[in-house]
């Protein structure tokens, strides 16, 4: 069980904010955080990790003080990153250099038992003797996994693991992960854009907006709900807007595919091209509509 | 153990300039002034080793405002004439100064026109020498790698033996091999606070300008031709590793 409570002033690109958060997390679970650049989520998981001190807060897992801040009457207590074992994969890996895989791993912990299970389990057998330079973005992904698996800690941390890699691999890697949880019933927390590596992983969503936690749901609420009511329905962007004829024509990007979609005049008026919209259709009549206001913007996840 | 070698010169009186300074009688090749310099040299660049890494390791580190203080203090043997730094390493070293008078009881050992003397004021002129390349090697191990350490358990000091040094090979080869090199090719802080005494203080940069005032060119060619080789030796050691270093990383 982690409890959050913790304040600290961010220096954003776009001005200084206060990050507020207050946050239980539950054993064994996977969570995801998304939300923004720039809205604190990497901040979070480094408070976590132990690499920057909130300004103030309390922060306790499984009964155990890791941090408290100046505001008590009880001493300041910072448990330095070597003292809470968090398993944590950087964004970007951070594998070290000079080291083989095997190498990288036996590095965390000179467990040779626990390296060749982890590196059964992440395919990673054949290449225990390259270095990273040698590797592939998705092969470095697992490496880094691993390593961050070696000291088999509770919590496991993922900065944005996946977003550097193609569909494919993606797809690939988040059947690893599901599978490294199933096994090791580590507890994860997965920084993510990616709407539908949420909906496949985790069970709770945490979205940050400008250091705050702006909801805190499913991934079936967040996602489903404004959806149900019509057969089915999309988010897109629209590119642009144009007169064919006596009609006009949206253009509207959906994940890579480009759709082309007939509005009225009325519709033409109240959307404009950078809007975000859901396109779906009742009976056989697909349509475009504005964001409600209070519904959640996907394209800022 | 010497080398005889002819030269064309007699033996004459020459009159001694300076009590401290032994002026050589039979002019012939002697590797001793060598000897001297790699001796002076090598445990110069291994102290300076011991005292750099940690040094470095803190100031890469270090966001304090005292930095910048500490950064050109330790650098100022680059600027400084010789003559200053070997002029004010001769006071405080001398046994009339207090710190003089009690690293000399501590050495048991005169530290003024002595090899130990020599061996510390060749530490304070090549401290930076040794402290720049390693200092700028670790600020460029990115720190992401460092925080990856920590996560997973493993010290400071762990993570300086076992992540940093690896990390930083072109530059302590660096540091190293230009240490010792400046050391061989330095001339005015020896001179300054050693003298030229014989086996001693006389390095081989300090026997040739002893070979040319006694007007001994063959002699003079002959060392100075070493240094040149040695010198162009170790720069082209340091340059063709860090190239290969580079393009194997591919850069």
């Amino acid at each position: 069980m982690i409890a959050v409570s913790a304040r600290k002033r961010l220096f954003g690109a776009g001005g200084d904010f206060l990050m507020e958060i207050d946050v239980r997390i539950g054993r064994g679970g996977i969570t995801a955080i998304a939300g923004p650049s720039g809205s604190g989520k990497t901040t979070f998981l480094r408070m976590l990790a132990g690499l920057t001190a909130p300004d103030d807060g309390l922060l306790e897992v499984d009964g155990r003080i890791w941090f408290r801040g100046k505001g008590g009457r009880k001493p300041r207590v910072n448990l330095s990153p070597q003292e809470r074992g968090v398993g944590i994969v950087f964004q970007g890996y951070a594998l070290f250099p000079h080291m083989t895989v095997l190498g990288n791993l036996l590095y965390a912990s000179p467990d040779r038992a626990m390296a060749e299970k982890l590196l059964a389990m992440t395919g990673l057998r054949q290449l225990r003797d390259v270095r990273p330079g040698n590797l592939s973005g998705g092969q470095k992904q697992r490496v880094a996994l691993a390593r961050a698996l070696m000291q088999k800690p509770r919590l496991l941390l993922l900065d944005e693991p996946l977003s550097a890699l193609d569909e494919r691999m993606k797809s690939l890697l988040q059947d690893e992960l599901l599978k490294v949880h199933r096994e090791l019933g580590v507890t994860m927390l997965i920084v993510t854009h990616d709407s539908s590596e949420i909906y496949k992983l985790c069970d709770r969503v945490l979205v940050f907006e400008k250091g705050g936690i702006a909801a805190d749901t499913s991934p079936h609420e967040l996602f489903v709900k404004g959806a149900t009511t019509q057969k089915f329905a999309f988010k897109g962007e629209i590119l642009e807007i144009r007169a064919v004829d006596a009609i006009h024509v949206a253009v509207v990007a959906i994940g890579n595919n480009l759709v082309e979609v007939v509005i009225d005049a009325q519709e033409k008026e109240s959307l404009a091209p950078g809007d975000s919209v859901v396109i779906g259709t009742k009976a056989f009549n697909p349509t475009v509509r504005a964001f409600e206001k209070g519904e959640f913007d996907f394209s800022k996840l | 153990m010497r080398i005889l070698i002819p030269t064309c010169r007699d033996n004459e009186a020459i009159e001694t300039r300076n009590k401290y300074i032994e002026v050589p009688m039979n002019q012939h090749f002697d590797t001793e002034p060598f000897l001297l310099s790699f001796r002076l040299a090598g445990m110069t660049t291994a102290i300076l080793f011991l005292l750099c890494v940690p040094l470095a390791w803190k100031l890469a580190g270090a966001r304090s405002r005292v930095k910048p203080f500490v950064e050109a203090f330790v650098s100022m043997p680059i600027v400084l004439p010789p003559t200053v730094l070997g002029f004010y390493l001769l006071v405080i070293l001398s046994d009339r100064s207090p710190l003089g008078a009690w690293l000399g009881d501590t050495l048991d050992a005169g530290l003024v026109f002595s090899f130990e003397g020599i061996l510390i004021a060749s530490c304070v002129y090549s401290l930076p020498f040794m402290l720049q390349p390693l200092q700028s090697g670790m600020e460029q191990v990115p720190a992401r790698l460092l925080e990856a350490s920590y996560a997973l358990g493993k010290s400071k000091l762990q993570t300086l033996l076992r992540v940093i040094l690896p990390n930083i090979k072109p530059s302590l080869l660096t540091g190293v091999v230009i240490t010792f090199a400046h050391t061989v090719g330095e001339f005015g802080v020896v001179l300054m606070v050693g003298g030229s005494i014989q086996g001693e203080t006389r390095v081989a940069s300090i026997a040739i300008y002893e070979l040319v005032e006694t007007l001994d060119y063959t002699t003079a060619h002959l060392y100075s031709m070493i240094l040149i080789v040695f010198s162009f030796a170790v720069l082209l050691l340091v340059y063709t590793f860090n190239r290969r270093k580079g393009e194997s990383e591919g850069r």
